[in-house]
């Protein structure tokens, strides 16, 4: 039993004939910020989407804390969870999606409550307190009776964060959480997700952010064509003499002016 | 030659029991019809493959053939094989399964546009697959739907013309029948033109009504 959040051990995943994922071999320490980056299509979203068990890995397993995510090995092999007990595991997770995926026929108050009510069994009231006490928590308490199409892209992205955050899970997801947004609106939600950093939650994100996973980050992990290829601190990994293969894709954001990488 | 709409408008109590008919027939037609299209629709989304191609080919015929061969067909048809059916019961069963097919496909094509994503965030906050479907699913769709569901209904009200043809009492039988007796068809025509129309114009703004009302909620 190691002390790590999750642990990803010998994971692939093929989509059809193509191998998205090879054996990865990942440990997310609890109460940090490991950040996944790496060039589009390098298996980054698919990742963190098998550790939400939203894929489903061709082989290999995943344990968040310590339980094993989406099967139970068995005598005969692995099978698959059942549906209770993957909800039962899920549930120290929360997942923050590049596309919010609010649900529109819902206020921001009704998304945030809607897990309490349903699936805590809360009463409409006492959900409602604790959702409330989230929104407040990125700051849109005045928002809570507005609906999704009524909020900006960056307070749509705070509120999904809220509701992911309303079953206090221990460790929470985020892919690629500003990419729908410009870059104003960017600030909004990476500051939330500083907040979350500096009071100790365990949090994966996949970004493009580079400035946020160097300052934030406690681990980057860059993959490249399915593979893990390094994991480290940011300092070392971001420091000269960096990995060729780093170097090229990190040179892109530099010929978009980010001198801070320099 | 002039027009007299004086003789037609003096059997105005005939006309309102046409118009009562048709528009009963409608609103109960279209009731079945949402509701069975709903059904197969449903059926074919989570019912597995066997399911969802056994009912593509029903409703494919139904779509693919003129409502008047339909309806001919259930009235005229039906007593070869035993199904008697009066006017009235004919007219609204062929309206009711003529009207779902269409349906069937509208809230088949509700269901595909409800985004992936929004049904992974309930699986991720914990809903159970029913919740899912019950809480996410079928509010988002039933918005979705909304517009093309409205036209439908537009469209099946001037399909109840047709039943005239089965000699259900309806506005269309009624009225060319005074129009016939009087020796005034064309004016039968205008009257019934005319009439449909404003049905059809109240059913719009009744609907762009509701529109208005939940656009909020609209889909981002």
């Amino acid at each position: 039993m190691t002390d790590a959040a999750i642990l990803v051990k010998n994971v692939s995943k093929k989509f059809g004939d193509t191998l998205v994922l090879r054996d990865i071999n990942l440990e997310v320490p609890r109460g940090q910020v490991s950040c996944l980056i790496g060039p589009s299509g390098s298996g980054k979203s698919t990742l963190l989407r098998c550790m939400a068990f939203l894929e489903q890995a061709t082989s290999g397993t995943i344990t968040i804390e310590g339980e094993p995510l989406g099967f139970v090995e068995g005598p005969n092999g692995r099978r698959l969870q059942t549906a209770a007990e993957l909800r039962q595991t899920r549930s120290k997770i929360g997942m923050v999606f590049q596309q919010f995926n609010l649900w529109p026929h819902m206020t921001a108050l009704g998304n945030v409550s809607a897990s309490l009510r349903r699936v805590r069994k809360l009463s409409k009231a006492e959900a409602e307190d604790r959702a409330m006490a989230q929104l407040e928590k990125v700051g849109l308490k005045e928002r809570a009776g507005f609906y999704p199409s009524q909020l900006s892209g960056g307070q749509q992205q705070r509120v999904a964060i809220a509701r992911a955050l309303a079953l206090d899970p221990t460790i929470m997801l985020f892919d690629e959480p500003t990419s729908a947004l410009d870059p104003e609106l960017t600030g909004e939600v990476l500051n939330v997700m500083r907040a979350l950093a500096d009071e100790g939650m365990t949090m994966v994100v996949v970004t493009h952010e580079i400035g946020f996973a160097a300052s934030v980050g406690n681990k980057i992990c860059f993959l490249d064509h399915g593979k893990l290829l390094f994991h480290d601190t940011p300092e070392k990994v971001f420091a000269a003499p960096r990995e060729p293969r780093l170097e090229q894709f990190l040179d892109t954001y530099l010929d978009r002016g980010a001198i801070m990488l320099r | 030659m002039s027009f007299d709409f004086a003789v037609i408008l003096a059997k105005g109590p005939e006309i309102l029991m046409g118009l009562g008919v048709t528009i009963l027939i409608w609103i109960v037609g279209t009731f079945f019809a949402v509701i069975l299209g709903f059904v197969v629709a449903t059926a074919r989304r989570f019912g597995g493959r066997l399911v969802d191609t056994l009912l593509t080919l029903p409703i494919e015929v139904l779509r693919g053939t003129p409502f008047l061969v339909q309806i001919f067909l259930l009235y005229f048809g039906g007593p070869y094989i035993g199904l008697r059916l009066d006017p009235i019961t004919a007219g609204l069963l062929g309206l009711s399964v003529y009207g779902a097919a269409y349906y069937a496909e509208i809230f088949r094509a509700g269901y595909q546009s409800v985004p992936i994503g929004h049904v992974e965030a309930a699986t991720c906050v914990g809903f159970s697959r029913g919740q899912t479907i019950l809480f996410v699913l079928l509010p988002e769709m039933a918005l979705l739907v909304m517009p093309p569901s409205l036209n439908m209904a537009v469209i099946l009200l001037k399909e109840t013309a047709l039943l005239s043809l089965i000699t259900v009492p309806e506005m269309t039988m009624t009225v060319s029948a005074i129009g016939s007796q009087q020796y005034a068809f064309v004016e039968s025509l205008v009257v019934l033109a005319v009439v449909y129309w404003a049905l059809v114009e109240l059913a719009n703004f009744l609907g762009r009504m509701t529109e208005r009302k939940l656009s909020k909620l609209g889909t981002t």
